[in-house]
């Protein structure tokens, strides 16, 4: 079952938060309309990942451009956006990551777009707000993370700020845009307004770290101290991490420092019985960790440690992974390919609905690839 | 004025526990909704007990607190047959239900879905696993250092020479919660138009999977190339030089991606002028960094962003909280706000990142108590 089914999006953003967000609308059942500029589009169509690209574009824009329709116009041009106008009052979300103000040059701004169609839900996502000495600066995920103290969480207590490996900003962003959206909307059916809803990437960075964030508030403003030993989380104790064994890696959760001695055959653990010194004397604790582990296979802790319900795992390579019957039992691939194009393998939607997962063949869509079927359909 | 908040009116019944599930149930709750925590007697949330750094406010963690706040609790045992009429007459007023127990656990508290639905088939129910419900892995604790470790990210973190490195945050289990709550949200979306409930389930595994989306999708289709982080000051496993974070005479810059050629006229740093060919900025990425090692050691940030920021390339400081909380740049924001108990304790926490209609989504009722809401609760449902 497709949730969203009827509803459609028109979409103006531009590389990861936007489009992901369209994206998993797209998912869950809408019709997501892709804006993009004649020719060139949405900048991630150049944008490579190992320099990998399929039917000329890059396999990235691939990846986030399934399952969505691209009408080419040149907003610039009076006729091309005398047809945007035309075509909004027949949808019902807007979403735009543009810089703050560009949206109105345009006359496409909430205020102007809402005379169009007062039911429309409008969301947009900029780097960090509209107002305050950092409105205008890039809004690139890199850059947010080092902003936001994020990159003093990750890594090793004697090394520098280590940032994030993967676009977190830009995905939670994209996230809670898709969450601000459906309150909208569902608010909408009673309410027959629609509703601006807006994000940032700071802010969604703020709210990814509001655990441990909260704790520094509230503790008198103490840094966070990573561990020296295999860090894992700054605020946890002892054994929290990751640790090398003859053959590989263990991952050790959180647990009984003096029942893992026991479990592990490791003495010098079972003096550690008051549970404060879990956290107080963690490199300690961690060090003694690193010499016993790296005396048996992965696969012998595993099972003593499983035997015993300690709450730990291998530590997989994606390659390992995909071949794993844990994760085939997923079902996490799909194919999806455009027209006369080569096919690309790619994840799913990670939510699942009354049991079902959410598939779609579609691939991204090539500069304009609707332009002809979308002025048809709505007489633009 | 202050508009409605858009979720105004609706009632969660949240059974679940830690972070995914309750992290959930707070956007819901900041949203509007009204979240009612079902704990058990004596105990709770076992999260109340999850200390870090020592830090407990009012006999409950500071993690708890956070994410607790503007709930209130129910205390019941699930296998008294008094309680369970209890919660069926709630299921009976509920929209949605969060459950982030192990797979059959709900069904033995006769609150499957099926059960449940059956007592009000227009509720949208919600469950979060570690890895689904079926695979050699579901019974497994579904814990977030956990499925990090088994979903390939701890080689895509720290540089080349590190072992497998964990992400410093519970990001699985945060990813998993704004997961359930788009699913959530699109049930009572659709609830609304067909007047139909539905079950919503996400995973843990499934969740961290598509945050990888994007790195994840180009090893599907490289030929299963394993991931080759950077090894010097990698940030971006599949990004070329710049990309990263490096040190200067006084403190870290970060470069994002940009071209290595005008990088070095901005820095005065020929030796990268001479990378003409972009290719060589992702196959030489290592000897290009090594370069901006040792060249933006030599001057303080202020000067390189200066330099750079003229310029429109992509920089900027690396700061920590301390320095992050007396900029502008973030009291401009208002992230920060006061919560209290109903006993009057007070503590700082951040609101809501979403904003609607322009408004801020505040709200100052503090995480409550076990049980603190119990008798106003049964008052209300007989």
């Amino acid at each position: 079952m497709k949730l969203l089914e009827g509803l459609t999006v028109l979409d103006f953003s531009q590389f990861l938060a936007g489009p992901s967000a369209a994206l998993r609308l797209a998912d869950l059942g809408a019709r997501v309309i892709k804006i993009e500029r004649p020719k060139t589009g949405d900048a991630s169509r150049q944008l490579k990942l190992k320099n990998l690209a399929v039917d000329g574009d890059s396999l990235l824009f691939h990846t986030i451009n399934r399952n969505k329709e691209s009408y080419a116009v040149d907003l610039r041009d009076p006729d091309d956006l005398a047809k945007v106008k035309r075509l909004i009052p027949h949808v019902d979300v807007i979403i735009e990551n543009f810089r703050p103000g560009k949206m109105k040059q345009f006359g496409l701004d909430y205020t102007s777009v809402k005379k169009l169609n007062p039911r429309i839900v409008y969301g947009t996502v900029t780097g960090y707000g509209t107002e305050g000495p950092w409105q205008d600066k890039p809004g690139q995920d890199l850059l947010i993370q080092s902003l936001t103290g994020l990159a003093w969480l990750n890594g090793e207590a004697d090394q520098p700020p280590t940032p994030f490996p993967l676009s977190i900003a830009d995905m939670f962003a994209g996230m809670h845009l898709v969450q601000g959206i459906l309150a909208c909307l569902i608010q909408r059916g009673s309410a027959s307004h629609g509703g601006l809803v807006e994000v940032s990437l700071t802010e969604a960075l703020l709210d990814f770290q509001f655990e441990v964030l909260t704790t520094h508030l509230n503790d008198g403003g103490k840094q966070p101290e990573r561990s020296a030993v295999n860090n894992a989380h700054a605020y946890l104790g002892a054994p929290y991490g990751i640790y090398e064994t003859k053959n590989g890696y263990i991952a050790l959760a959180m647990g009984s420092v003096v029942e893992l001695g026991g479990l592990l055959e490791c003495p010098a653990l079972l003096n550690y019985r008051d549970e404060a010194l879990w956290f107080s004397k963690r490199d300690e604790i961690k060090r003694l960790l690193v010499q016993h582990l790296r005396q048996k296979t992965t696969e012998a802790w595993l099972e003593v440690l499983e035997k015993g319900g300690y709450w730990c795992a291998d530590v997989l390579s994606w390659g390992r992974l995909v071949n794993h019957e844990g994760f085939k039992a997923l079902d996490m691939v799909q194919t999806v390919s455009r027209s006369q194009a080569q096919s690309i393998q790619t994840t799913r939607c990670p939510i699942r609905v009354n049991g079902q997962k959410l598939f779609a063949p579609k691939g991204a869509p090539r500069v304009g690839e609707d332009n002809q079927a979308i002025e048809q359909a709505f007489h633009l | 004025m202050r508009g409605e908040k858009p979720l105004e009116g609706m009632i969660v019944l949240d059974f679940s526990q830690f972070l995914s599930g309750p992290s959930a149930a707070l956007r819901l709750a900041d949203l509007g909704a009204r979240v009612i925590k079902i704990e058990r007697e004596g105990t709770g949330d076992i999260c109340r007990q999850l200390y870090i750094s020592d830090l407990e406010i009012d006999g409950d963690s500071s993690l708890f607190h956070a994410i607790n706040r503007n709930k209130e609790s129910l205390a019941v045992d699930l296998k008294d047959p008094d309680d369970h009429q209890t919660i069926v007459k709630l299921i009976q007023k509920a929209d949605v239900l969060i459950e982030n127990f192990r797979p059959g656990v709900m069904k033995r508290l006769g609150l499957s879905y099926e059960e449940v639905k059956a007592i009000n088939p227009s509720i949208v129910y919600g469950e979060i696993t570690g890895y689904g419900n079926e695979g050699p892995w579901r019974d497994r604790p579904g814990q977030d250092l956990l499925v990090q470790a088994l979903s390939g990210l701890c080689y895509l973190n720290g540089n080349a020479d590190q072992p497998p490195l964990p992400l410093g945050l519970s990001i699985v289990d945060m990813a998993a919660g704004a997961q359930l709550v788009q699913g959530l949200l699109a049930g009572l979306f659709h609830r609304s138009m067909r007047q139909q409930g539905c079950r919503v389930q996400v995973s843990l595994l499934e969740a961290i999977m598509d945050l990888q989306f994007e790195v994840f999708t180009t090893f599907l289709n490289d030929g299963h190339e394993p991931p080759q982080r950077s090894q010097v000051n990698n940030a971006n496993a599949y990004l070329g030089a710049p990309y990263g974070i490096y040190e200067t005479a006084d403190g870290y810059i970060a470069l994002a991606m940009g071209s290595v050629t005008e990088l070095g006229k901005l820095l005065a740093c020929p030796a990268l002028e001479t990378y003409t060919d972009p290719a060589t900025w992702f196959d030489s990425r290592d000897e290009i960094k090594g370069l901006l090692v040792d060249h933006l050691k030599t001057q303080k940030t202020e000067y390189w962003l200066n330099s750079l920021e003229d310029a429109d390339y992509w920089c900027a400081e690396v700061f920590t909280w301390q320095k992050l909380l007396q900029h502008e740049g973030f009291k401009v924001l208002k992230m920060i706000q006061k919560v209290q108990r109903e006993n009057g304790i007070e503590l700082w926490t951040t609101r809501c990142p979403i904003r609607i209609n322009g408004e801020l989504l505040t709200a100052s009722k503090g995480a409550p108590r076990i049980g603190e809401d119990t008798s106003r609760i049964l008052t209300h449902i007989r």
